[in-house]
């Protein structure tokens, strides 16, 4: 079930819209930019259609969203969908009671919280990204979701970096995504 | 199944929005919107009632301050057939972008907008979850002013109208 959509029409204009913006953050690193996707209606659109027709049939209650561009796709599909939208963020942020993840970066750590309450033991979530590269945000939101005693159904992200390997930091949780990019 | 007005559907809105006592800090009482997140039907009515308001003017670009703008601006966007603009704090956005100083209770924030998202002559709202101080906004009106966008609105779910 997990894999990407190259045979659909669609999946050409998003991949060139998708703008690939060399050495940022930092020196070697080619950052892959979405908002270009965004400036074209139709072609984020495509997008988001792409994701609801794949998950409107499945009994997701939940769509959580990383912060912060997983909060410009998650809440489209979670309207289309008929699920809850919640969002997932960097440390204080949500002003009530939370649960926090940690999770290992490059260099050092970060930290991603739900607030307590949102999820229940009774839904299917789906959680969405704009990326996923080593894939430790997109573990630390299912340890989020599965804590609270939800079921994490899939990981959707438009784009996957898969010479990092984030596929398998997911805990055989299968991964959907729309594009690669190999460097 | 009986009709809705509107004004059942802005009351069911506003019950779903928690308020959390003493956030960021004591004394202010911080309007949280993830819970209305949590109810479908009152998130689509919210946006609904920006796409009623919206739909037919002639929108091309839907910006949104990050980052609960980012949560109703894209719906918005995707139903009124405009683009979507994060409007982002400093160092997020990757490629050249023009800046916006504003002020804070104590101190300066920027706010920043890709070079070439919009174009002159284009009409704009801005959103975000909640006006206080206006700042944010002005911040963001200026950056599309700036480059010669029309901003037709500004359109929030929650006004502290004592903030002025």
């Amino acid at each position: 079930m997990s894999g990407f959509r190259e045979e659909d029409p669609r999946i050409n204009s998003i991949r060139t819209k998708i703008r690939v913006v060399p050495n940022f953050p930092k020196q070697g690193i080619d950052f892959l930019d979405i908002t270009t996707l965004l400036l074209d209606p139709k072609v984020f659109k495509n997008t988001i259609d792409m994701f609801v027709e794949r998950y409107k049939n499945k009994n997701i209650s939940v769509v959580a969203g990383i912060e912060a561009r997983g909060f410009i796709f998650g809440p489209p599909i979670a309207l289309a969908i008929g699920a809850k939208f919640v969002p997932l963020r960097k440390p204080r942020k949500l002003p009530g009671e939370v649960i926090s993840e940690e999770y290992t970066l490059e260099y050092g750590s970060d930290c991603l919280e739900m607030h307590v309450g949102a999820v229940q033991h009774s839904d299917r979530a789906l959680v969405v990204d704009d990326l996923v590269a080593t894939g430790g945000t997109l573990c630390a939101a299912m340890n989020l979701l599965e804590r609270a005693g939800a079921e994490v159904v899939e990981c959707a992200c438009v784009i996957e970096l898969p010479a990092l390997k984030g596929r398998e930091r997911l805990n055989g949780k299968p991964l959907y995504i729309l594009v690669e990019y190999h460097s | 199944m009986a009709s809705e007005n509107v004004e059942d559907q802005i009351q069911k809105i506003s019950s779903v929005i928690r308020v959390i006592p003493d956030f960021p800090k004591p004394g202010i009482m911080f309007q949280d919107i993830s819970t209305l997140l949590l109810d479908p039907k009152a998130f689509k009515d919210s946006i609904d009632l920006f796409v009623e308001r919206y739909k037919d003017r002639n929108i091309s670009v839907v910006a949104g301050i990050e980052a609960r703008g980012f949560i109703f601006g894209p719906p918005i966007a995707l139903a009124i057939g405009a683009k979507f603009v994060p409007m982002r704090k400093p160092g997020k956005l990757p490629g050249a972008v023009i800046r916006e100083e504003y002020p804070l209770e104590y101190g300066k924030d920027i706010m920043e907008m890709h070079v070439g998202a919009v174009n002159a002559g284009e009409r704009a709202i801005v959103v975000d979850d909640l006006i206080a101080t206006g700042g944010t906004l002005r911040a963001a009106l200026n950056l599309l002013e700036s480059v010669g966008v029309e901003v037709v609105e500004c359109a929030c779910l929650i006004e502290l109208p004592e903030l002025k």
